[in-house]
């Protein structure tokens, strides 16, 4: 116990240290006389709630207005946000967070602890109807789960405001990241007078009131969305950006059409086609970073023979996945053998053995294991491989079907169905293999080892393995959980191959060189008050 | 006349019903609901969510909620775009598209009955061909291929105009939407007027004309061009509501904000009150112009009376 709370204090203690977020303008460094900055913003985001955002292009714009208790910088580390400290007891689960007394709403209102006893309460709330109620589920916080199911009163939520600067949550189990995922929106604290006031019409430009570097001047759905600076925010003296704009652009190509005129700065994303070309003609323009994501295949494991072991194993080992990571898709990806990606925080996974082979070796075992399995060239697998209308699984798709067809002979005809239509295909069982894609939502390997315990709600190919379910269980408990991690790993690819893993994701950008402080982490956390615009 | 008009009004509310309907039950038949994404939500959050919006509830039941609703005047909530209602979403979009598309229809009818016009008065010579090969090009150079050709000419080589955007419909911001979204419809007006021109300028009326000794000007303004004009005008009442309503291609690649990426969006997200929001404006918009283009028949056309 002793320890823990020696530990503690340490952590406590380096946190406060730690830099505070704002833009660090190297020495030397000119600035541009005008800093606006516009940038790809995906599509146009559903909301703009903190506690009901539930895409990528919500939690950017987000992340701008609003600010949590804690920020993470370019590496995943943990930054003071609006909390400058937190204390944990002995056994983790009760966190006191000390706020900071200078933060503010933009209209001039203090950042309080009730405003996050507020936002975290309203998440749960059924009467909110979050999608994201689910991530306050996730760290346990005491009677989450019975107030999203209604069997208990949003009040009893655990998370108490102490004083107005003291902010505590009760966790019903200790949960080791839990402070990592208070840098989520759907933790964000929540301006209750104004949400009283306006209503669901509190988001729209005239009536939100953020706590983030920026306010919001102008919402013009799918035209485009113009932030200013807020003077009330409390490090805004080293902010530099002065009026961020985002262009909700759907389609890449779109995008860089826009980007190439001159009217972006930063892009979203850029398309896969375009990418060897933009290399070649504007190298440094071209910022490839990882991102905490795998793209992988999944077997139907309902349904024979993909219940068979030695079926998975052969298909997964057939994949060359140096060819589709370097040569298909070819945008920097890492190939996959592993379901964790190995940029993940505090655990790296141990490379499987048939990560060691040569893609020849694998291709013989893939052959012999097939044939035990009970087919040949006589009597051949044929499947039907399933993906969401799109032109990059598409050409995986081929790439792999082709891989397949030479190396096990295995006949498979391609699928594509509309995305709503495939999530539903999938979500029924209806298919052989898939296509499927997880992107983390929290820095931990738990956000894709989960996936595939018995219960969860993703694990379309029902994989079910009580050794890996109890693993993962009893690494939510655990100070070190990285050893749990490897065997499930272990268990679920090396043993089972419950998927067969393909590539890490990436995130691909186009960035102006005038850009400075764009630093994504793997979960793409970027910040405009982090970036400033160079003379130029 | 008066009659007329008050039955067609008649007559539209049960087509506007029958199409909300098969609509409404045809939209709800799709795979997949507004809230199914990648991530399957647990049950709990789902039912809170399907409790909010009456998805719990039969479809009939949601059927009637809805029709309560729009005799209200209320389109209901999106299902996609959370923050805002269906209203305030075709408030802000609808304006934006028929700018566009009021801009590009008096362009593509000013350039698509002149060519029809030149091309019939010098059929099959050089210049019937060129002035056709000029208005055709809009069918071989459809939309998704102009929008970027015009951004890659009039932006990325040449800045000239703005790659995208609307800033309240500022005219360097509406230049390369209506060239893209007038081209095609600049052919097939030219196509029909010239059809329709030659016949006209064989008819007996014109014939009789000529040998009176008009002067040619006269024949052809006074006399072909309004008969001429009816088939062009049978055609310009659909056009025109495909033309104000917008286009996906132009939506997506000029970040107008118009309402044309809606219908696709729509349907793909199954916001199930957007697709209904916008059938029901296209709809409606349909049904009002056929009746236009009925009266302006009839003061076209002598022969015609209600």
């Amino acid at each position: 116990m002793k320890r823990t709370l020696l530990a503690t204090a340490i952590l406590t203690t380096s946190l406060l240290a730690a830099h505070s977020h704002a833009a660090d303008v190297p020495a030397g460094t000119q600035l541009a006389d005008v800093q606006d900055i516009v940038r790809g913003g995906g599509s146009e985001p559903a909301t703009l709630d903190p506690q009901k955002i539930e895409g990528t292009p919500g939690s950017l714009r987000a992340r701008d207005l609003f600010e949590g208790l804690y920020n993470l910088d370019g590496d995943g580390n943990l930054v003071p946000g609006v909390a400058t400290s937190y204390t944990a007891n002995a056994d983790n689960t009760l966190y006191t967070f000390t706020l900071r007394q200078d933060a503010k709403w933009s209209n001039g209102d203090p950042v309080t602890a009730h405003d996050f006893v507020y936002g975290f309460t309203r998440a749960v709330d059924p009467a909110t109807a979050s999608p994201y109620a689910w991530f306050i589920e996730i760290p346990s916080i005491v009677n989450a789960s019975k107030i999203i199911a209604s069997d208990a009163d949003p009040s009893t939520l655990g998370v108490k405001a102490l004083d107005d600067f003291t902010f505590q949550v009760s966790l019903e189990r200790p949960v080791p990241y839990f402070v990592k995922m208070t840098a989520h929106q759907t933790m964000f604290p929540a301006p209750k007078n104004t949400i009283e006031k306006w209503g669901s019409d509190w988001t729209k430009a005239d009536n939100i009131v953020s706590n983030g570097a920026y306010k919001m001047d102008e919402w013009i759905v799918n035209e485009k969305m113009v932030f200013s600076r807020n003077a009330n925010y409390w490090n805004n003296d080293k902010t530099v950006i002065n009026q961020v704009t985002f262009l909700p652009i759907e389609s890449p190509n779109a995008e860089l059409k826009r980007f190439q005129a001159g009217q972006m700065d930063l892009s979203y994303e850029l398309p896969n086609d375009h990418f060897k070309q933009l290399k070649r003609e504007i190298p440094e323009q071209v910022v490839i970073t990882p991102h905490l994501g795998t793209y992988y295949y999944q077997f139907n494991l309902t349904k024979a023979p993909y219940n068979d072991v030695r079926v998975r194993k052969a298909l997964s080992y057939a994949i060359d996945r140096n060819v589709i990571a370097n040569f298909v898709t070819g945008t920097g990806e890492l190939p996959a053998y592993s379901f964790t990606p190995e940029i993940v925080n505090g655990f790296d996974p141990a490379t499987p053995d048939y990560a060691t082979w040569t893609q020849k070796e694998r291709n013989e075992k893939a052959q012999a294991l097939l044939e035990e399995a009970g087919f040949t060239k006589s009597n051949p697998l044929s499947f039907k491989l399933l993906y969401n209308t799109n032109e990059n699984h598409k050409k995986i798709a081929i790439a792999i079907a082709s891989m397949w067809k030479k190396t096990l002979g295995v006949n498979v005809t391609l699928e594509n169905q509309e995305w709503k239509t495939y999530i539903e295909t999938k979500k029924h069982q209806q298919f052989d293999v898939a296509r499927a894609g997880w992107i983390g939502d929290y820095n931990e390997a738990s956000t894709m080892l989960d996936l595939l315990t018995s219960t969860h709600g993703n694990n379309d190919g029902k994989y079910s393995n009580p050794e890996y379910d109890r693993l993962l269980n009893e690494a939510k408990t655990m100070q070190n959980p990285a050893v749990n991690y490897n065997q499930a790993e272990e268990i679920a690819i090396e043993q089972d191959m419950a998927v067969a893993p393909i590539y890490q994701y990436t995130t691909k950008r186009l960035v102006k060189p005038y850009v400075g402080g764009y630093f994504p982490n793997p979960e793409d956390s970027i910040y405009t008050r982090d970036m400033y615009i160079i003379k130029h | 006349m008066l009659t007329f008009i008050s039955k067609r009004i008649l007559e539209a509310i049960p087509t506007l019903l029958v199409l909300i309907t098969v609509s409404f039950f045809l939209m709800h038949s799709a795979p997949g609901s507004p809230f199914s994404g990648e991530r399957t939500l647990p049950p709990e959050v789902l039912a809170n969510i399907n409790a909010k919006y009456h998805l719990d509830e039969p479809v009939i039941n949601q059927f009637f909620y809805y029709l309560g609703g729009l005799l209200q005047g209320d389109l209901g909530p999106s299902f996609r775009y959370k923050d805002f209602t269906i209203n305030e979403l075709i408030a802000q979009s609808f304006p934006v598209s028929a700018e566009i598309g009021i801009w590009s229809f008096l362009v593509a009818l000013t350039i698509g009955v002149g060519c029809g016009v030149i091309a019939a008065l010098r059929q099959n010579s050089w210049i019937d061909y060129s002035v056709m090969g000029f208005a055709n090009l809009g069918i071989v150079l459809p939309n998704f291929v102009l929008a970027p050709l015009c951004i890659l000419v009039f932006s990325i080589y040449n800045q000239l105009l703005p790659p995208g955007g609307w800033n309240g419909g500022a005219w360097p911001y509406l230049v390369m939407p209506v060239i893209a979204m007038s081209t095609s419809y600049i052919a097939q007006i030219a196509r029909i007027t010239r059809g329709s021109m030659i016949e006209t300028m064989h008819s007996n009326f014109i014939r009789t004309a000529r040998a009176k000794g008009l002067p040619k000007h006269r024949i052809i303004f006074q006399h072909a061009l309004r008969p001429a004009m009816l088939p062009v005008i049978s055609y310009l009442g659909p056009a025109f509501v495909g033309i104000i309503t917008g286009s996906v291609i132009v939506d997506v690649y000029f970040g107008t904000g118009g309402i044309g990426q809606h219908f696709i969006n729509g349907a793909l997200n199954r916001d199930y009150s957007m697709v209904m929001g916008v059938t029901i404006l296209v709809g409606t918009l349909t049904i009002l112009f056929n009746a236009i283009v009925d009266v302006l028949y009839a003061l076209i056309d002598p022969k015609i009376r209600y």
